[in-house]
This record gives C-alpha cells, sequence and structure tokens, in this order.
C-alpha cells in the first residue's frame, strides 16, 4: 500500500514538473519578456517594503537601521496623541469626502448634456476641449488659479471691481473657507470632461429600443433621461463610486503644494503635507513612516472592501 | 469615434425636430464651460506678452497690450530655464521609452490565458499598486541604490505604471483574439516573432494612448523632484515653476532668485506657464482621437 502510494505521488509530482518543463519549453520567452517588469517591481517597490520598520523603531537617521531600536508600537501610540497628524488626518478625509461628493455628479450631468447635444461638429469640439485641462500639471492649475483670484490683481476680482459688484478684491486664496471652495473647484474643474469618458460609453451602451419604445409612448426628453438613460449608467455610476469611495484615505502632495499658503494653513495641512514637513524635512521618520503606513493599510483594506463590495452588487471590480 | 454612435435621441425623426429651449440652454451650459478652459490661457498667453506697465495697471484682459516680447527673451537669456527644458524633455523622452517598453513586455506574456503563473505574477505586480511602501521607506531605498540627486531617480523609480500595463493587458485580452496568435505559434513562429509581427501593429491605438500617459505624467509630475532632487541643474521645469508661483504666492509679489528680471513677476510668470503648457498643447490633438479608447478600455478595469 505504502510504496504504491508514493510511486503515485512520485508519478504525480513526476507529471508537474514535466507539465511545467514543457510550458518553459513553450514559453520560455515569455518568461524571458516578464524578467524585466519583475526585476522592475522587486527593485523599486519591493525593496522599499523592509524600511517599514522604520514604524516600530526610534530611527535615528544618522544611525541607521543596526544602530536604532525597536520600540513595538510607541510610534504609533504616539502618532494618535499627536495633535498635527489627527488635525492632518481629519482635514484629509474631510476634503477627500468632499472631493468627491461634489466632483463625482458633474461628470454624469456633464456626460447627460453631451450627450443630448444634436450638433455634432460643436459635440466634438467642445470634448477635446473640455478634456485638456486632465492633461495640465497642479502647478499650471493652480497658476491659472492665481491669475484669475488673486486678490487684486487677479482677472476675475478686476472684473468684478470694475463691474462695481465688489468694491474689494474677494479674497479666493487666502481666506480658508473661500481657498477650500476654490481648492475643491478648481479639482472639479480640472476633471469634469475627462470624467465624461467612461459615462458616454455607457451610454453608448444603452439599447436604442428602450429610446424607441419611450417615444413611442410620448415621453419628453426629460422623462427618457430619467428612465432610460440614468438607469443605463447606474451600473458604471455606482462601481466609479464605490472604488473611489477606496481612496479616500489619499492625499496628493502636488495639488495641496501649489494651492498652498501661510494664510489657508487650517484646511491645507493634510496627510501628504504632515509628512513630507515632519518627516523628509523634520528629520522625524519613523513618525512619517508610521503615519505612512497607517495610511497605505487603511487604504489597502478600503479598496479591498470597496472591490468585495462592487462585485458582491454584480459589477465590475478592479482586482 | 464610437461616441458619436449615440444617437437615439436624434432618432429617426430627430433631425427635422426644431431646436427646443432645452438644447438652447444645452449649448449655453456648454459653451461658458469650454470658455472655462479655454480663456485663462488666452489671458495668460496675453499677459505674457504685454507689456509691464499695461499689466500692473490691469489693462489686460483678453488680448494682449503694448506687445513685447521680453519675457520670452528674459526666460531664453537666462540659461537655467532653457536648460530645464531641454533636460524635461530628455526626461520625458527616456521615462516614456523605458515605460513602454516594460509595460509591453508585462502586459502581453500577462494576456496570454496559456502561461502558467500568471496570475501570481499579475498579482504581485497589482499589489504595488494598491499598497505604497511610503514616502520614507521610498526615499532611503533610492538612497540606498545610489540615485538621490541623480537624473535618474525621476526616470527609474516611477516608468513602469502597474497601472498602465493593466490597461495594455485588457486591450490586448479584448482586441486580439487568442485564437489569432494560437495559429500563428503553431505555424512555428516564436513569440517574439508573434509580439513584434501580430501584437504591436495590432495595438497602436493603445502604445499611443500609454504613452501619452506617461509623457504627460513624466512631464507634470515634480513632487519626485521636490522630494529627492536637490541640484538645481537636475530639476524639471514644473519644479522650477513651482517654486515661482509659491514665492510670488497669493499676491506676495518676490523676484524669483537669481534671475535678471526685466518683466514684472506676473509677466515672467505667464510667460513661464506658457512654456510649460505649449509642449502638451501641441501633441494632445494629434493623440486626441486614440485615448478616448484607450481610458474606455481601461474604465473596464481599473
Amino acid at each position: 500500500m505504502k510504496e504504491s502510494s508514493s510511486v503515485l505521488a512520485r508519478t504525480r509530482s513526476g507529471v508537474i514538473t514535466r507539465s511545467l518543463r514543457s510550458a518553459l519549453k513553450r514559453d520560455w520567452q515569455l518568461y524571458l519578456l516578464l524578467v524585466l517588469p519583475v526585476a522592475f517591481v522587486l527593485i523599486f517597490k519591493y525593496a522599499a517594503y523592509p524600511g517599514l520598520r522604520i514604524a516600530f523603531m526610534n530611527y535615528k537617521p544618522a544611525r541607521g537601521y543596526s544602530g536604532s531600536e525597536y520600540v513595538g508600537l510607541e510610534i504609533f501610540q504616539k502618532i494618535f496623541k499627536d495633535a498635527d497628524f489627527l488635525r492632518a488626518l481629519k482635514n484629509s478625509l474631510a476634503f477627500n469626502f468632499l472631493d468627491l461628493a461634489i466632483g463625482f455628479p458633474v461628470p454624469i450631468i456633464l456626460a447627460l448634456m453631451l450627450n443630448e447635444l444634436r450638433f455634432r461638429r460643436f459635440k466634438r469640439l467642445s470634448q477635446t476641449v473640455l478634456y485638456l485641462p486632465h492633461f495640465l500639471s497642479w502647478v499650471i492649475i493652480a497658476s491659472v488659479a492665481y491669475s484669475l483670484f488673486r486678490p487684486s490683481s487677479g482677472l476675475v476680482n478686476i472684473a468684478l471691481m470694475k463691474a462695481g459688484l465688489i468694491s474689494e478684491g474677494i479674497p479666493f486664496l487666502t481666506e480658508k473657507f473661500h481657498w477650500a471652495v476654490t481648492y475643491l473647484l478648481m479639482a472639479v474643474w480640472q476633471n469634469m470632461g475627462w470624467g465624461t469618458i467612461i459615462f458616454l460609453a455607457a451610454i453608448t451602451g444603452i439599447n436604442p429600443e428602450l429610446y424607441e419604445a419611450a417615444t413611442v409612448d410620448g415621453a419628453s426628453r426629460m422623462r427618457k433621461i430619467w428612465h432610460v438613460t440614468l438607469p443605463g449608467i447606474r451600473a458604471t455610476a455606482v462601481t466609479l463610486l464605490i472604488l473611489n469611495l477606496g481612496r479616500i484615505m489619499g492625499s496628493n502632495y502636488e495639488r495641496l503644494a501649489s494651492f498652498g499658503n501661510v494664510l489657508v494653513k487650517d484646511y491645507q495641512y493634510q496627510l501628504a503635507i504632515y509628512i513630507y514637513e515632519k518627516g523628509l524635512a523634520g528629520g522625524n521618520f519613523s513618525k512619517a513612516t508610521a503615519v505612512g503606513l497607517f495610511q497605505s493599510l487603511l487604504g489597502f483594506v478600503l479598496v479591498l472592501a470597496a472591490d468585495r463590495f462592487a462585485k458582491s452588487l454584480g459589477e465590475n471590480g478592479l482586482i | 469615434m464610437k461616441m458619436n454612435q449615440a444617437k437615439p435621441l436624434r432618432g429617426s425623426s430627430g433631425m427635422k425636430r426644431r431646436v427646443t429651449i432645452g438644447d438652447v440652454i444645452i449649448i449655453l451650459i456648454i459653451l461658458i464651460l469650454c470658455l472655462s478652459c479655454v480663456l485663462p490661457f488666452i489671458h495668460i498667453a496675453a499677459k505674457s506678452i504685454s507689456g509691464n506697465s499695461e499689466v500692473l495697471a490691469k489693462n489686460v484682459t483678453l488680448w494682449p497690450k503694448a506687445i513685447t516680447f521680453e519675457a520670452y527673451a528674459t526666460i531664453f537669456q537666462d540659461g537655467q530655464l532653457t536648460h530645464s527644458m531641454l533636460y524635461t524633455v530628455l526626461v520625458t523622452v527616456l521615462f516614456t521609452a523605458i515605460g513602454m517598453v516594460i509595460t509591453v513586455c508585462a502586459a502581453y506574456p500577462l494576456s496570454r490565458r496559456r502561461l502558467k503563473g500568471r496570475n501570481f505574477i499579475s498579482l504581485m505586480i497589482l499589489f504595488t499598486l494598491y499598497f505604497y511602501a511610503g514616502l520614507i521607506p521610498e526615499y532611503l531605498l533610492l538612497k540606498d541604490l545610489g540615485l538621490i540627486n541623480r537624473m535618474w531617480v525621476l526616470i527609474l523609480p516611477l516608468s513602469f505604471s502597474p497601472f498602465n500595463m493593466l490597461i495594455m493587458k485588457s486591450y490586448l485580452q479584448s482586441t486580439i483574439p487568442e485564437s489569432l496568435e494560437e495559429a500563428a505559434f503553431l505555424d512555428g513562429a516564436s513569440s517574439f516573432q508573434i509580439l513584434f509581427r501580430v501584437i504591436l501593429p495590432l495595438s497602436k491605438p493603445i502604445l499611443a494612448t500609454l504613452a501619452l500617459f506617461y509623457a504627460v505624467g513624466r512631464w507634470n509630475a515634480y513632487a519626485d523632484a521636490k522630494y529627492f532632487i536637490t541640484k538645481k541643474a537636475l530639476q524639471p521645469i514644473q519644479y522650477l515653476l513651482s517654486n515661482m508661483v509659491l514665492n510670488s504666492g497669493a499676491d506676495a509679489i518676490s523676484i524669483s532668485e537669481g534671475m535678471a528680471v526685466q518683466s514684472t513677476p506676473e509677466v515672467l510668470q505667464a510667460a513661464m506657464v506658457m512654456f510649460a503648457t505649449i509642449p502638451i498643447i501641441c501633441v494632445y490633438p494629434f493623440i486626441q482621437k486614440h485615448f478616448v479608447k484607450g481610458v474606455m478600455i481601461g474604465a473596464v478595469k481599473g
């Protein structure tokens, strides 16, 4: 009995190695191609993960890994008592939520309007123009904001003053509530056109017979949008919304830094700023790494949960 | 273009329908949004070629006044900016080329269903997309690799985007039937030959799209330059621009360091913005017709 089972095991493992060998023989060129990307990922991404142990150390840059001692979860206990971190976390969550709440519906509405446009050439031209801001860097977007909204020399303020509507420039960029609105709306502006692409694609996929049936039933244009177009893009919208919720821990340094100034620090102080100022600029590597790890872990869990949730609704996930 | 097939609303009788108030409102809204995308740049362009005193007197809106190209002359005289421009072009070209090669090397094998271990390798690559080690571990790694304050720090670490790989993989799986490749394989073509003779010629639209994404991504990014580079000569144009914009801040006018400035900072800054934007605006129309498709395919996954 024993002998035969071991023989069986041997033949089975023999089959596996043989099939592996034949796969290698057949596809060695494909594996050879994969060497380059895998090496890149290993060298530039995976090799950084061991550095995460700094979050559990009292790391001194001058002493390196070996000279610094492990302190367990002490750093994490510290950051959760750190008022700066809590403020950065709160701001990040609030602004990411607002980004989503304000920015998410705009491309949908714009896509519906573009779909209703009956002049093809105008439609194509306006799409080209509306996609453009997506390709501009945050510095350029901020420069645009500065040239439009500076209190004394911004175009919008000049125009409003010349029209006699205001006597003093509106502090779009220097007072924190105004700043928050400007900061959020500039991102909406940047992404509104680009975001329509996916919804226009979804609208293209709607069965034309549904519209014909609605027309026969005497439905008005608004009713057709409400009862045919919107249900037709619901799946896409739900998937996108969930996936965006998974990114709520994100923080974009370039965007924050380009719009930053001393007067709006209260709101502009978000996770990316915290990590840069405390860590790279301030030398507190352990704290910055711990915050980064917290951000990555939570973000990762949220993305996985969002993916699961999207799939459980029968939508396309992302992984 | 696919999008224009969305004409059910136009219907068979739609073409004869009169233009309603609803149409007018929609056209007006879209017109305003389009203007909001174009006018700021016309304003900045006008400022960049206007006379200082006119700009300071706030007389320039959309049309240049007292036209002068002094600001551009200053930029060209100041070696640092032209150097930075050429340097950024070089970095962008290298970055895009390397990124595209690696993306194809990953996407083609991983799109073949018969390949053993492809799920594992895909997962391994995609994991890095969703779990970032963080700024400090990355900085320490790049320091160990000896890349801090080197041009290559702007090229190598980010040159492979798993996200772009995902888009390319989806494209290959959805547009090139595996049977086509299998047939070539049975005819004795090697995987390399199939890649160069079958796959790549059929993927031109997605290659153009991804090259655009890589190039624009590199051209626009500057946080890594701030993090990892302290030498002025190695900083890309966007970073110089960000220093300039932030220095002149919300209203505080300060002259950017080390420049013999004849133009006011505002005019100079406008010229700089044009300088950094024009390359994108030049490339954009040629690739625009391709990327819509790329984004739609990418949207299926990711």
